[in-house]
């Protein structure tokens, strides 16, 4: 039976999450040396582009389509079968149809995050490539797992609210292997890059945290108390996170940045995506708090040791805060708040936590050795990195022929 | 007392300042130019409109030092900016008429340093 109100709600955040993407550019666009903006703005749109396609063709399918299957089957292939009456199984209140978009959505961005990893150093070409594979042998079944019918993450009795295995650990560890996989970056291996446009990033931060409330409040798919309690705890954790790791800095170097303060807002609200439908308020307060202090750690004090070039702290961010998150929902989550999960380690349950990690390790995993043989697979293919001269030309006026910025007029 | 007008590749000025600084030449001021020289630049496209010979981002360093440091100077920036590849740039080095340290009226050589 649909209900206007959910649908309306859900159509509402799906466009939410679609501006999640373009955000996204210009968060990273920002932060990238200014031959190089036009590069990352435009992996960002090809990927909301390519990445659409692929789920109406197959990707949906593979996601989500039942199956006990590594994927969902090829039921729904090229949307065969994917109408207007609900599928209950999902949202029992919304057109099929409207579920299969606020999906692709999510689709569309996991994928797009990894971009910060390999950004200012990566063949048009090659990243294209990549992302099409990477979509669909590993974010669909991934996918499938955790959220599909059928799919042994979920039957096992993993939640996963809005997506911190799927999307965030996901696409963190694999900006990971890709970083170490494609090196550091010419110039600056001992120092970090000075972002050339600071605002651009903190517009896109704003773009980020407007569009997460489709993300996690829209992950209720209905317009009920579900989906006002995760627009709370959203908006709770990223303010929490954004607070704490301005403090963070401001102890331990001097001043607080703007530019940790929007970082620590992306970590706390990456780290309350998977918990964000089932803990309270108060709990988002911890949760945002240890994100920030988390993934300070990971991106201050273990990147530099490790020596790896995450350029733009796609692990740092989005992978630990996934996996803190993830685990969070098994020390925190409560029947009270949503009757349709479970009760976490604190309200008595602690086999919920051991469900959790099984989550965390098995998307690890699958995430780091998937991510691996298909970046092989591309650089014997096409070589995954562009020449040394265009790395120092820069991508914008060496992969498209074109540049952001003008000295002159 | 001269005055060396030098441009280079953008990626190379971390490479030449740190050859300045070993050569103890400290006193730079750095702006950023467009040129191009037998390189003729690079084709640009805009909505299928080719834009051929358009000028490339150059960075210009300019250090006024005594003429006992002239030497040094342009050996660092060749030691730095230096790639071996067409548009590496070029050294100018000019005769300096007069330098005053705003700060304290001095003027000449002590001016500089």
């Amino acid at each position: 039976m649909i209900n206007t109100g959910d649908t309306a709600w859900v159509l509402v955040c799906t466009a939410l999450v679609m501006l999640m993407t373009p955000g996204l550019a210009f968060f990273y666009g920002g932060m990238v040396r200014k031959k190089n903006i036009l590069g990352i703005l435009m992996q960002c749109f090809t990927v909301l582009c390519i990445l659409t396609l692929q789920w109406i063709l197959f990707g949906y399918s593979l996601s989500f389509a039942p199956s006990k299957g590594f994927f969902g089957g090829l039921a729904w292939f090229g949307l065969n079968g994917v109408g207007f009456k609900p599928y209950a199984d999902y949202a029992a209140t919304i057109p099929h149809e409207a579920f299969m978009l606020f999906q692709a959505m999510f689709a569309v961005i996991t994928p797009a995050l990894i971009i910060g990893a390999f950004a200012e150093r990566m063949k048009f070409s090659a990243f294209l490539l990549f992302t099409i594979l990477w979509a669909t042998f590993v974010y669909d079944p991934v996918c499938h797992w955790v959220w599909g019918m059928g799919g042994w993450l979920k039957e096992l009795g993993v939640l996963d609210f809005a997506g911190g295995s799927v999307v965030h650990i996901n696409a963190g560890v694999a900006a990971l292997v890709a970083a170490l996989m494609i090196g550091k970056r010419k110039g600056y291996e001992n120092k970090p890059v000075p972002p050339h446009n600071l605002p651009l990033t903190v517009l896109g931060t704003a773009l980020l945290w407007f569009g997460w409330f489709g993300f996690n409040a829209g992950s209720a798919l209905a317009a009920n108390e579900v989906a006002v309690h995760a627009f709370l705890v959203t908006h709770t954790a990223a303010a929490a996170a954004g607070a704490t790791w301005a403090l963070l800095e401001w102890v331990f170097n001097g001043k607080p940045t703007i530019f940790g303060t929007i970082t620590g807002s992306v970590a706390g609200l990456a780290t309350i995506t998977p918990a964000s439908g089932f803990v309270t308020a108060g709990a988002a307060v911890a949760i945002g708090c240890a994100a920030s202090v988390v993934c300070f750690i990971a991106v201050a004090e273990i990147k530099p040791r490790l020596g790896y070039d995450d350029s733009l702290d796609a692990f740092g961010v989005h992978g630990v805060g996934g996996m803190l998150g993830t685990l969070a929902v098994g020390l925190f989550a409560s029947k009270a708040i949503n009757p349709a999960g479970a009760d976490g380690l604190l309200y008595g349950n602690p086999r919920q936590l051991l469900v959790q990690f099984t989550a965390v390790a098995a998307v690890t995993v699958y995430s780091l050795v998937a991510t691996y043989l298909i970046i092989k697979f591309v650089n014997v293919l096409i070589k995954v990195r562009v020449p040394d001269r265009e790395e120092i030309m820069g991508l914008d006026l060496t992969q498209h022929h074109e540049h952001a910025y003008t000295l002159l007029e | 007392m001269k005055l060396i007008i030098a441009i280079i590749k953008p990626d190379r000025l971390e490479a030449v300042k740190q050859e300045l600084y070993k050569a103890e030449v400290n006193l730079i001021t750095v702006s950023e130019v467009l040129g191009h020289g037998r390189q003729m630049g690079i084709t640009e496209v805009y909505r299928g409109v080719k834009e051929m010979g358009n000028l490339l981002r150059k960075v210009q360093l300019l250090i006024a030092v005594n003429d006992d440091y002239v030497e040094a100077t342009t050996n660092a920036i060749l030691k730095g900016g230096r790639t071996g590849d067409i548009g590496d740039g070029k050294i100018f080095v000019l005769p300096l008429e007069e330098c005053v340290r705003i700060r304290t009226g001095e003027r000449g050589g002590p001016a500089i340093g």
